[in-house]
């Protein structure tokens, strides 16, 4: 790890401020950044320690649930108002991880959470990522836990993360507080796809610090899934998962939210396949359309062939579980 | 991450533990301080204190320390265990303020003012933790490299509120990897130890 200077936040405009220096960034739970500096992938000269800020409020509302920014993932997953109300989100950050991890990592770093491509990882390979312009040794390499959605020809780094699977499905809101003031971006629109610029991931700022996510009460909300297949039964990354919410009225699907992880450069919306379950009959072929539909663009190497239909079968196995509960 | 080496024969952790550690036993504050600290420079040791098996313990660090590397380097408390270091065995599990973490990924800055206990913490006057006699009663161990990092992790499971049955407890304990596969026997330390420690 190169050498750091350390910085605790009194408050969130200090840590706006101090963030907003050149090569600073925040520090929470440390489960990523900690490990990436390790490696020499990120390398802040300033870290800005935000977990003493008063960010870790759980708060339920009327119209849904604010998760505080530095709340950590095993505090939401237990929290009653999002097991009863948010099922797939509870389910997704109890999937994630190890029971260590949970205790710390939080609900922005998870957000923030960087893929695990091994090439981005390893300093010796090539990736466009870490050092813009200096290629990709994925593509032509070893495939196996790489996107099939999303990528472009300078990246197919996997997004790694399962809560943000739960919360893309939940149309979820992100606050963010910077230099210029405080702002909403939608779940859909923070993270970026990898076109030509991989390097840049999130739709922040230079310094604009989350302070909470909104997660907004629906009916299909509170009957929400989230399946996750991987290589084993505890403790990795998805080869594929799928958080689903449906609402089903007189026999036919009035609301469709789903979402695909394991499968994509970011957590993976299908606007396209949420439109045909609207109306239909839940059953196993209409399902089957969406999932044809939600995976038609996927473009796998040549490790990764079977997440097409594993993915297509995730998907399927979500949305009758959401139907059977709904 | 601290590439001191000394060539006066002392070996490294003796120069670590004599040279860089200032232990003050009166030190104020055990509570978790809220107050932001100023800017440093890159590279500019911090001051920071913990309260280490019930010990206060000042200490002038890196920056970059982790807490692992902290406890073992610069405290000489070496049962806490470097497995991966990149979070993924669970060999460093320790309790901070009697959460079960990662200490290979945590920065030591971070847990200023804050309780940390380690297998080390555990012995009260000579007496094992239910914890460590339920490890021994089962036979819940073969090289025991992993087992200070699953003992910990038992007890924090368990004040978790974790659940009693094989899946249950697996899941539980699935962040703790043990290469000479002693799950069976972990499973029923941890069984055995539900609605006790």
């Amino acid at each position: 790890m190169r050498q750091i200077a350390y910085q605790r936040a009194g408050s969130v405009d200090e840590a706006v401020q101090a963030a907003a220096q050149p090569e600073a960034a925040f520090l929470a739970g440390g489960t990523s950044l900690v490990d990436l500096m390790k490696l020499e992938v990120l390398n802040p000269a300033r870290v800005v320690d935000v977990t003493r800020l008063d960010l870790s409020r759980i708060e339920p509302r009327a119209d849904g649930i604010r998760l505080g920014a530095t709340a950590t993932n095993s505090a939401v997953a237990a929290h009653p108002e999002v097991k009863r109300r948010f099922p797939a989100l509870s389910q997704a950050l109890l999937s994630g991880a190890s029971p260590q991890l949970r205790n710390v990592a939080t609900v922005a770093g998870n957000l923030m959470q960087r893929t695990r491509c091994a090439y981005y990882r390893d300093l010796a390979t090539r990736c466009n990522k870490r050092s813009p312009g200096a290629g990709c040794d994925a593509i032509e390499g070893w495939t196996r836990m790489h996107a099939i959605l999303g990528g472009s020809e300078q990246c197919i780094a996997l997004h790694p993360s399962d809560m943000c699977v739960a919360l893309a499905a939940l149309e979820a809101t992100i606050h963010v507080r910077g230099q210029r003031g405080e702002r909403d971006i939608p779940f859909g629109d923070f993270h970026l796809l990898p076109g030509d610029h991989p390097e840049r991931e999130f739709a922040l700022e230079p310094g604009e610090l989350v302070t909470w996510v909104f997660v907004p009460a629906t009916a299909a909300a509170a009957r929400s899934r989230y399946v996750k297949v991987r290589d084993r039964i505890s403790y990795a990354f998805a080869l594929a998962s799928c958080a689903t919410a449906l609402e089903v009225a007189n026999g036919r699907i009035r609301v469709a939210r789903m979402a695909l992880g394991g499968v994509g450069t970011k957590p993976w919306r299908s606007l396209e396949a949420e439109r045909m379950l609207v109306g239909a009959t839940p059953r196993a072929e209409t399902f089957r359309r969406a999932a044809d539909v939600a995976l038609r663009d996927a473009r796998p190497r040549r490790d990764n062939a079977f997440k097409v239909e594993l993915a297509k079968r995730t998907m399927i196995r979500a949305l009758t579980l959401s139907a059977e509960g709904a | 991450m601290n590439d001191n080496h000394s060539d006066d024969g002392l070996g490294r952790r003796e120069f670590l533990v004599g040279g860089a550690v200032i232990v003050v036993a009166a030190c104020a504050g055990s509570q978790a301080r809220r107050e932001g600290t100023g800017p440093s420079a890159p590279g500019e040791p911090i001051e920071i204190m913990l309260l280490v098996n019930g010990e206060r313990r000042a200490l002038r660090v890196d920056p970059r320390t982790t807490l692992l590397d902290l406890l073992r380097e610069n405290l000489g408390l070496t049962g806490t265990k470097k497995g991966c270091d990149m979070g993924q065995c669970g060999a460093c599990t320790v309790l901070a303020d009697g959460v079960r973490i990662d200490s290979c990924l945590a920065l030591a800055a971070q847990y200023d003012g804050r309780s940390i206990t380690t297998i080390e913490g555990l012995i009260k006057d000579g007496t094992l933790h239910p914890a460590q006699e339920a490890f021994l009663q089962e036979d819940a161990f073969q090289c025991g490299y992993c087992t200070p990092g699953q003992i910990l992790s038992c007890i924090g499971f368990l004040h978790e509120g974790g659940g009693a049955t094989e899946m249950e407890i697996r899941e539980g304990m699935s962040g703790n990897i043990c290469r000479c596969g002693a799950y069976p026997n972990i499973v029923s330390a941890v069984r055995s130890l539900r609605g006790r420690a």
